[in-house]
């Protein structure tokens, strides 16, 4: 009989156990199981998709997204070199003079290298001379966020993919989980490479991951980030909010026929191409 | 039982010295990596993991490859594998420290490393890669200890410790399952991007893990006096030939479908590693050498081991067969798995990795800290079986 009652208590204590922490745990999978943070959807689906959305993803927040109008980068090839300049000194980006140490944020490339998937056999003369900007495309599904153990790569609300450098702890699974090769590692010190230090934006140290972050600090204060105003009344980059009907960035997509990098992948990328 | 390793012959001290002074070096190397930063590796914004991680890969699936004896001695009571399970758990424990310690190598802030824990993040795979490595651990460990020492008292192990020994199966499964998932569910990494990757990881595993356990008995036998019997090596020698011959069977199923389909991106790593990648008019191929290694080894091991004659009369020729086998893939996922799987770039250039003296000296490094502790766990091993024979 004793013993009896001994088993009974156990198995009722067990399970209650599982009860209560089981279903803690399940929760806590399930919400971790959707990245970070996600307030914000494509402008396509926004649009279309409202009433079958599993999650209500607010069209109404933020979603910052940029148009490059390749065609003007072609017309003043030094656009590039503005743009790359006014992220480095924005951002304390170090130059290293070896390239293996090499840190980018936003960097002129060939367009084949840029759009992988769309090579053909006999490209048109401006296709095949084409330099194309490239940096972080602030996914609306960003593999990085998935990948990093800690959080310290996030989407933010307004649709921003940004790092805590504090947090960071250098395994670079997010480098090997972004498709578009655009996360970079201080592999040593990158202080003393700084040519002059921007005192508004933090410098890193050595050992932390980091990447174009849409000038969140700019963004945030109500400024264009640094390369679209190196761009200057070219419109050669147009930022804006991709959730708002109004905005001039919804306004170029409207009226021009644009492509992505890699869209095959579902990322969803906030970064469209005129070519 | 710890008094054990503290007893032993001359070359028993000679070795641990040999595998004392690696460490040693590799010691002053991490110091220098510790204060430089990564830098001092051969690595770059292009191939962000190197030798570090793929040893660490292939160092889970020697881990793993320890359950190739558990399982058919608590499962299927097969007896004969009742002296040398504890060989297979405590390889488990010296591997899965290695692992740990390449990770620790690999970490740009490894001050930092508890933010795993500190901000658990479920949807990051290397979160529980985490759990999964350290649950493995503390199972070996726990079982081992427990086993052994029950061994040595000359009494059945106590009956809760089979829950645990039960556990540790599937978490064996798990930990190499959970690092073939870091890897093959990254978009755009078309090499890794395969379903195929977890089977093929346990395939080798359940191959290279054994027969390393089989050259280590084989050696042990020689130097320690300690048999593990004809009937249990031959049976993990029936074992490794299959695991292998499977191995092989999923690396021919991926040059089927990236070759079958004719998709470039399929086809571009298997060409890097296999053959050398054309870009620019530039050939690369700086892993060729070591994928036709990979291959050849593979076929004299499989050869040796099969063979009626070096099978089972001679030692010597099945030893080097299943030493063939461990480098074999060793080079198939410890080198060739890894690096291809970074080449081409995301943007479609080509950046080959050449590991510096610094780096390779630390690998070297946490490879002898491995066998230090091996060796150590199986002195203590092996003191407790003489001194029950006695």
């Amino acid at each position: 009989m004793d013993k009896k009652r001994r088993d009974f208590l156990k198995v009722a204590g067990i399970s209650t156990l599982a009860g209560l922490g089981g279903t803690a745990v399940v929760d806590k999978i399930v919400a971790g199981a959707s990245p970070a943070v996600a307030n914000a959807s494509t402008a396509a689906h926004a649009e279309k998709d409202t009433a079958h959305a599993k999650a209500p993803v607010a069209a109404t927040g933020k979603r910052y997204g940029m148009v490059i109008d390749v065609r003007k980068f072609q017309n003043d090839p030094s656009l590039g070199e503005k743009a790359e300049r006014a992220c480095i000194e924005a951002h304390n980006i170090p130059e290293f003079p070896e390239k293996k140490d090499e840190i980018k944020w936003i960097w002129m490339t060939n367009y084949e290298n840029c759009f992988p998937e769309k090579s053909q056999l006999y490209k048109d003369e401006t296709t095949e001379s084409h330099q194309v900007p490239v940096f972080c495309n602030h996914c609306d599904d960003p593999p990085c966020v998935r990948a990093c153990p800690t959080k310290a790569t996030f989407k933010n609300k307004d649709g921003v993919v940004i790092m805590d450098f504090h947090r960071c702890i250098g395994c670079r699974f997010c480098m090997a989980a972004c498709p578009y090769g655009m996360r970079s590692f201080n592999w040593r010190n990158p202080r003393p490479f700084i040519k002059e230090t921007n005192k508004q934006f933090p410098t890193r140290m050595r050992g932390v991951v980091e990447k174009c972050n849409f000038c969140a600090e700019r963004i945030g204060v109500g400024e264009q980030p640094a390369c679209v105003e190196a761009c200057g009344e070219s419109k050669a980059m147009v930022f804006g909010d991709l959730n708002d009907p109004h905005s001039e960035v919804r306004k170029i997509l409207k009226e021009n026929y644009t492509i992505q990098r890699k869209p095959s992948l579902g990322t969803h990328p906030s970064v469209f191409y005129i070519v | 039982m710890f008094e054990k390793a503290l007893k032993g012959n001359n070359y028993y001290w000679m070795w641990l010295a040999f595998l004392g002074f690696f460490i040693g070096i590799a010691v002053i190397c991490y110091l220098r990596q510790y204060f430089y930063g990564l830098g001092l590796t051969g690595m770059s914004r292009d191939v962000s993991w190197g030798l570090y991680i793929s040893q660490f890969t292939f160092l889970v699936g020697v881990a793993a490859g320890g359950v190739m004896l558990v399982l058919p001695y608590y499962i299927h009571n097969y007896k004969v594998f009742g002296r040398i399970t504890i060989l297979g758990e405590f390889l488990a424990i010296a591997s899965l420290l290695m692992c740990l310690m390449f990770i620790m190598a690999d970490l740009g802030q490894p001050l930092r490393g508890l933010n795993v824990l500190l901000y658990p993040t479920p949807n990051s795979m290397l979160f529980w890669d985490m759990c999964v490595l350290w649950g493995y651990l503390i199972l070996n460990a726990l079982c081992g200890w427990v086993i052994l020492t029950a061994e040595r008292k000359q009494v059945k192990p106590p009956k809760w410790i089979y829950f645990f020994v039960y556990l540790s199966i599937p978490f064996a499964i798990s930990i190499h399952t959970v690092t073939a998932m870091l890897y093959c569910g990254l978009p755009g990494r078309h090499f890794w991007l395969s379903a195929i990757i977890a089977p093929r990881f346990l395939a080798s595993a359940f191959a290279a893990g054994p027969a390393l356990i089989v050259v280590l008995a084989l050696i042990l036998k020689r130097v320690a006096n300690f048999d593990a019997g004809k009937e249990a090596i031959n049976k993990m020698v029936t074992i490794i030939i299959y695991a292998a011959l499977a191995n092989m069977f999923f690396v021919g199923l991926e040059f089927f479908v990236g070759f079958y389909s004719n998709i470039p991106g399929h086809k571009h790593t298997l060409t890097y590693l296999f053959f050398g990648l054309e870009h620019h008019g530039h050939v690369y191929n700086n892993l060729v050498p070591y994928m036709w290694a990979f291959v050849a080894l593979f076929l004299l091991g499989i050869g040796l081991i099969s063979h009626p004659y070096t099978r089972k009369q001679s030692e010597l020729w099945l030893g080097v067969g299943c030493a063939s086998i461990f480098f074999s893939f060793w080079l198939d996922k410890g080198i060739g798995f890894v690096l291809g799987g970074f080449v081409p770039t995301p943007l479609e250039e080509i950046v080959e990795y050449y590991p510096t003296a610094n780096e390779l000296f630390i690998t070297i490094g946490i490879w002898a800290t491995g066998f230090f502790i091996l060796t150590v766990l199986y002195k203590i091993a092996i003191g407790v079986e003489h001194e029950i024979e006695a």
